[in-house]
C-alpha cells in the first residue's frame, strides 16, 4: 500500500517534469472545395484553430471558430458563413478523437511519427465517424500535427446548389497543420 | 486503479476545455440585407473593405399604360459604383439617365450592431450625399448659377437585424433642393423611411422600403396630389456571384432627392412599375 501511493507520487513527479498534455491556439487549418473547372479557387484558412493532445492517452481534440476562416474574396467569406456552414447556428467545428497507435509516438523524443488518428467530426450540426493518417513531429519540446483527409458536404448536410456547382466542389480536401507547445498545469 | 483511470479519462474528455477559455470577441453583425440599398433607400448594411459594388438599376414605364407590355417600352436607368473603405465607411456614386442626373454619397457608421464584448444592438448609420442635375438650363434668359443644379440630401439609418430572418429599419430624411420651381415649394423637405426583410430562404428574401415625406408633396391648382409616397415592394435574390432585386414601385427615381421629393406614381390607382438593381461584388483589395 505504502509502495503504491509512493509510485504514484514518483509518477506524478515525473509528469511534471515532461509535460503531458499540448496545445495551440493558432493552428492551421485549411480547407479547398474548387470544383475541377473552377475559374476561381474555393479556398479558406483558419489561422486561429485550437488543438490539444493528451500525450499519456493519445486523445487528440480540434475545435474551429467558422468565422475565423479568412478567404481571398470577403464576398466568398460572406457566402461561406451565411449560405452554406451557417455560422451564426454552428460557430464551431470541432473533432474529437484518439490516436490509435499512441504507443509508437516518444514524445519525449525527435523524431517523425506516423499517427493513425480515430475520432468524430462534428460540423453544422452534424457528426461523422472520420478515420485518417497524419504525422506528428516531435521537435524540441514542440508537437507538431499534420494531417490531410475529406470531408464530403453531403455527410454534414452542407447544400452546395446547382447554380454553383461548377464552381463548389461536393468535398472538401482539409488540411491540417498545428504546431503544439506544452500546457502549464 | 481502476478509479484513476476513470479519473483520467473524464478529464480527457473535456480536453477542449482546459485552453478554449477565451470570452466571445465582440463581432459585428452582418448581412442585415443582401444589399446596400433595401431597394430605393440605403441600408444599413455595409460593403465589406477592399469590395467594389458595381450596381445597375432599371425603372420601366408605368404598368398600367396600355400597348406598352406592362411599361416595358420605357425604362429609366441609373449606373453606379460603390466602394467600401472599412466595416464603418462607405462611398459611392452613380448616374441617373432620368435629369441626366449624377450623385455621390459618404455613409459612415458611429456605431454597428454587434454580439460579443461591447455588443450594441444596432446600427446607426449617416449618410451624406449630394446630386447634379446636368440637363440644359431650363430658362436662359436669366443668370443660371451652377449652384441651382445641386441638392443635398442627409440621413440617419437606425436598424436592426431581429433575427436571421427579419431586419427592420427607419431612415429620417432630409433633402435640400437649392433651387425649386415654385416660390410656394419648401427648399427642405423631411421624410421618414422605413424599410424591412424577410428571408425566405437562404438566398431569397421579401423586402420592403417605404418613405413617408412629412412636407412638400406638391398638389396641383384643384389640391390634386401632384406627388406620392414612395412605396417599394420586392424581392432579393441572391445567385451567388449577383444579387438582383426585383420588385415593384411607383417610384421612378433612383436617388435619394428623386425618389423621395419626384415620385408621381399612385399606388390606389395601381402607377406602379417594374424595376429591377442588379449588384455585383468585386474584390479590388487584397489583404495579405
Amino acid at each position: 500500500m505504502k509502495l503504491s501511493i509512493l509510485l504514484v507520487a514518483a509518477l506524478s513527479i515525473v509528469s511534471v517534469s515532461n509535460a503531458q498534455k499540448f496545445f495551440t491556439k493558432t493552428g492551421k487549418i485549411s480547407f479547398d472545395a474548387t470544383a475541377p473547372k473552377s475559374p476561381e479557387n474555393i479556398d479558406g484558412v483558419n489561422k486561429n484553430s485550437i488543438c490539444v493532445i493528451d500525450t499519456k492517452t493519445g486523445d487528440i481534440q480540434f475545435s474551429v471558430l467558422m468565422k475565423g476562416f479568412e478567404f481571398e474574396r470577403a464576398l466568398m467569406m460572406e457566402h461561406f458563413n451565411e449560405n452554406y456552414v451557417e455560422s451564426d447556428k454552428f460557430n464551431k467545428t470541432t473533432f474529437k478523437g484518439t490516436i490509435t497507435n499512441n504507443e509508437s509516438i516518444n514524445y519525449s523524443k525527435d523524431g517523425v511519427y506516423p499517427a493513425k488518428v480515430k475520432g468524430k467530426l462534428d460540423m453544422h450540426g452534424q457528426s461523422k465517424d472520420l478515420e485518417t493518417e497524419g504525422k506528428i513531429i516531435v521537435k524540441a519540446g514542440k508537437v507538431e500535427v499534420s494531417a490531410n483527409f475529406i470531408a464530403q458536404f453531403d455527410d454534414f448536410k452542407i447544400v452546395i446548389p446547382q447554380l454553383v456547382a461548377d464552381k463548389v466542389a461536393k468535398f472538401a480536401k482539409i488540411v491540417v497543420d498545428c504546431t503544439l507547445d506544452p500546457l502549464a498545469k | 486503479m481502476l478509479l484513476v483511470s476513470t479519473g483520467v479519462k473524464a478529464q480527457d474528455k473535456d480536453l477542449l476545455d482546459l485552453v478554449d477559455t477565451d470570452k466571445p470577441k465582440k463581432e459585428v453583425v452582418k448581412n442585415a440585407f443582401k444589399s446596400i440599398r433595401v431597394i430605393n433607400g440605403h441600408s444599413m448594411e455595409f460593403l465589406s473593405p477592399g469590395t467594389m459594388d458595381f450596381r445597375i438599376l432599371h425603372r420601366f414605364g408605368q404598368m398600367n399604360i396600355p400597348n406598352t407590355f406592362g411599361g416595358f417600352d420605357q425604362a429609366s436607368m441609373r449606373i453606379g459604383l460603390d466602394f467600401g473603405v472599412t466595416r464603418y465607411l462607405q462611398f459611392g456614386f452613380g448616374r441617373s439617365t432620368f435629369k441626366k442626373e449624377y450623385d455621390g454619397y459618404i455613409k459612415l457608421a458611429p456605431v454597428r450592431q454587434s454580439t460579443g464584448h461591447h455588443a450594441f444592438p444596432a446600427t446607426i448609420a449617416l449618410v451624406g450625399g449630394i446630386t447634379l442635375n446636368s440637363l440644359p438650363y431650363a430658362d436662359l434668359t436669366i443668370h443660371n448659377y451652377f449652384s441651382s443644379r445641386l441638392a443635398y440630401y442627409g440621413q440617419m439609418i437606425i436598424g436592426r437585424k431581429f433575427s436571421e430572418g427579419i431586419t427592420l429599419q427607419v431612415t429620417p430624411t432630409i433633402v435640400h433642393n437649392n433651387i425649386v420651381p415654385l416660390a410656394s415649394q419648401p427648399n427642405d423637405i423631411y421624410a421618414v423611411g422605413f424599410g424591412g426583410r424577410l428571408k425566405m430562404s437562404k438566398r431569397t428574401a421579401f423586402t420592403w422600403d417605404y418613405f413617408y415625406v412629412i412636407n412638400g408633396l406638391q398638389k396641383d391648382a384643384n389640391n390634386v396630389p401632384l406627388n406620392y409616397n414612395p412605396l417599394s415592394i420586392g424581392v432579393d435574390i441572391e445567385t451567388g456571384g449577383h444579387v438582383f432585386q426585383l420588385h415593384v414601385s411607383n417610384s421612378a427615381g433612383m436617388n435619394e432627392r428623386a425618389f423621395i421629393t419626384e415620385t408621381t406614381g399612385n399606388w390606389e390607382k395601381f402607377d406602379v412599375r417594374f424595376g429591377f438593381n442588379l449588384s455585383r461584388i468585386f474584390q479590388i483589395s487584397h489583404k495579405k
